[in-house]
């Protein structure tokens, strides 16, 4: 096999796979406009928006989908200092405990979110705190300040300490360094932190179904359609939330090309005005 | 310990104690040591809690060796309890996803590392993150819309010819479990891609060259020197897809039969329909200690350590 034809396999075979990741939400997307009361593309039977309107008139979606910002907020408003606070301190420990309290942090990442929730109210239940969305939060923080934490624990590698030690040297006070010198070295971690925490939260599903008594959010409203009867509304939902995915994808690649066109304008000038300078 | 003293004072490092005091005891631990203490409780009505039978057994986890049915394991029909039998399922079919998802994913590693010009990169990581952005929910929906017996996998493959007449998917065609594969390998093939790419394309390129160079074939560049440099990739994604996948409650429920049962559903019912909080908490204990087992098991296989596992 020549080196031409194994590159033309290849360019298949991720084509083909790209096409394997988008077309179930095609179809999805495309289900959301079929004048069909079970979601469906197929048989089409013509062109139909009741199915947005049916989900704008749905109370219940919005106050799922109002609990769902909420207790994504809470989380992200815990989880971040939790982790920070976790990875600065095993940050400055080493040896034995060092491991025993990193395994500790890191297990939950590795834990089934079913027996998260399960603990989370098990423990919360003998403290005699009842079911609900609060309970959701903390088992949720439970294993997204991991996230956190390794975020935060791999940008302090690139710290130099000896900046907090000269700002001490010249009288500034402890809150002062962390206020002036560690945070601003740790907002990129931690604005990443939020971000992933924020989106790992929106997406839980398990943690949440154990914790969350009868309140819902929108991933547990969602699957309580799937099982009860649906209609096409929920694929109303899914197209609005591609089409918000698209578009903000969008927005971020050209940005980014734009950026790389700006750089590669910004080399060529550059290696014009030395060429300039030769002659 | 001193050192943070030094640097930010009494105040501070007790603040950052706390907070991680708090995170660990009342997030990790604490509720951890509930769930192996509630396990061996009976499950009574409120008023006999704290009352004479209520003392601690291994009752709920002897429910699990209970009911035996009959289960064919390569061919031979032994009696094995219906609970265990759904774990070995589970176990069985998502090793089954994890192996699919390293099969599918690993060439796509390879071509975003080594093979597609560098530039085009950015963007079709862009394209293949698109699916994780819709919630795991969505995604499970979309092939319940594809799979059912109306669907549009059907049509088409009985339009091309393929097949004579439409089958039920979700019933099962070549094993209960099809369509709970399908959806499970849709759902976390990208957690096996990531890791597997960000090894790769840690890999000296001169390598690959030197080794084809000298005369070696595709495969045995792949064997001896790309695979060997993917190691702990393989390692993450590997874990990360069978935790996801055996963790899994949302895809079972949604795309599985009366035939196929995941041991997560069976912790759900005692949990939430049965409302036996002593029972679940030994499943979910058990399913706990799987884990641990799988985790360590991969970490020796490997030769990793757990910080290379989670990232």
């Amino acid at each position: 096999m020549t080196d031409k034809m194994r590159k033309l396999l290849y360019h298949i075979y991720m084509g083909s796979f790209l096409f394997y990741l988008l077309v179930p939400l095609v179809i999805m997307s495309g289900a959301a406009f079929n004048n069909n009361k079970t979601p469906s593309v197929y048989p089409w039977k013509g062109f139909s928006s009741q199915w947005f309107v049916e989900l704008w008139n749905d109370g219940t979606m919005w106050t799922s989908f109002g609990n769902t910002i909420w207790v994504a907020l809470a989380v992200v408003a815990i989880a971040v200092p939790l982790g920070a606070a976790g990875a600065i301190l095993i940050n400055s420990i080493s040896g034995w405990s060092r491991s025993f309290l990193y395994f500790f942090m890191v297990a939950p990442i590795l834990a089934p979110g079913a027996v998260i929730g399960i603990s989370t109210i098990l423990f919360w239940n003998k403290l005699s705190v009842p079911v609900g969305l609060h309970l959701s939060v903390l088992g949720q923080v439970s294993y997204i300040a991991s996230f956190v934490m390794l975020l935060v624990l791999a940008r302090l590698q690139s710290f130099d300490q000896n900046l907090e030690e000269a700002a001490l040297d010249l009288g500034a006070s402890h809150n002062q360094v962390l206020r002036r010198i560690l945070l601003p070295h740790l907002y990129p971690a931690l604005g990443a932190g939020a971000a992933i925490a924020f989106f790992q939260s929106i997406e839980n599903f398990n943690v949440t179904l154990f914790t969350r008594g009868t309140q819902n959010t929108l991933t547990v409203y969602v699957f309580s359609k799937v099982r009860s009867g649906i209609t096409p509304s929920i694929n109303a939902l899914a197209f609005l939330l591609i089409a918000a995915t698209l578009v903000a994808a969008l927005i971020y690649e050209v940005r980014r090309r734009r950026a790389a066109a700006l750089e590669a304008a910004r080399e060529a000038e550059g290696r014009r005005a030395a060429e300039a300078e030769m002659v | 310990m001193g050192d943070l003293l030094k640097r930010y004072g009494g105040t501070l490092t007790g603040a950052f104690v706390l907070l991680t005091a708090f995170w660990l005891l009342m997030l990790i631990i604490l509720p951890n040591l509930a769930l192996f203490e509630t396990s061996f409780r009976p499950y009574l009505p409120v008023a006999e809690m704290g009352g004479p039978r209520d003392v601690y057994s291994a009752d709920n986890y002897v429910k699990f060796f209970e009911s035996p049915g009959p289960m064919s394991v390569f061919g031979f029909e032994i009696a094995v309890p219906l609970r265990a039998q759904t774990f070995l399922y589970t176990v069985f079919y998502s090793v089954v996803v994890t192996v699919v998802a390293f099969a599918f994913s690993y060439p796509i590693a390879f071509y975003l590392a080594k093979v597609v010009s560098p530039k085009s990169v950015p963007t079709l990581i862009l394209l293949l993150f698109i699916p994780l952005w819709v919630s795991e929910a969505l995604r499970a929906f979309a092939w319940y819309i594809i799979l059912t017996l109306n669907g549009p996998l059907n049509a088409a493959l009985v339009g091309l010819g393929i097949m004579e007449k439409a089958v039920r998917w979700q019933q099962g065609v070549f094993t209960n479990y099809d369509a709970i594969v399908i959806g499970l390998v849709y759902n976390y093939i990208l957690f096996m891609l990531f890791p597997i790419y960000n090894a790769m394309s840690s890999l000296d390129t001169n390598q690959i060259e030197a080794a084809q160079d000298l005369g070696a074939p595709w495969w045995k560049t792949h064997l001896r020197i790309v695979l060997p440099h993917s190691k702990p990739g393989i390692a993450s994604g590997s874990v990360m897809v069978f935790m996801l996948a055996a963790g899994s409650l949302l895809v079972p429920t949604t795309l599985g039969s009366t035939r196929s049962n995941w041991f997560t559903q069976t912790i759900q019912q005692a949990m939430l329909e049965s409302q036996d909080w002593n029972t679940g908490a030994a499943y979910s204990f058990l399913y706990l200690l799987l884990c641990t087992v799988v985790v360590f098991g991969v970490m020796r296989l490997f030769k990793v350590r757990l910080s290379d596992i989670a990232r």
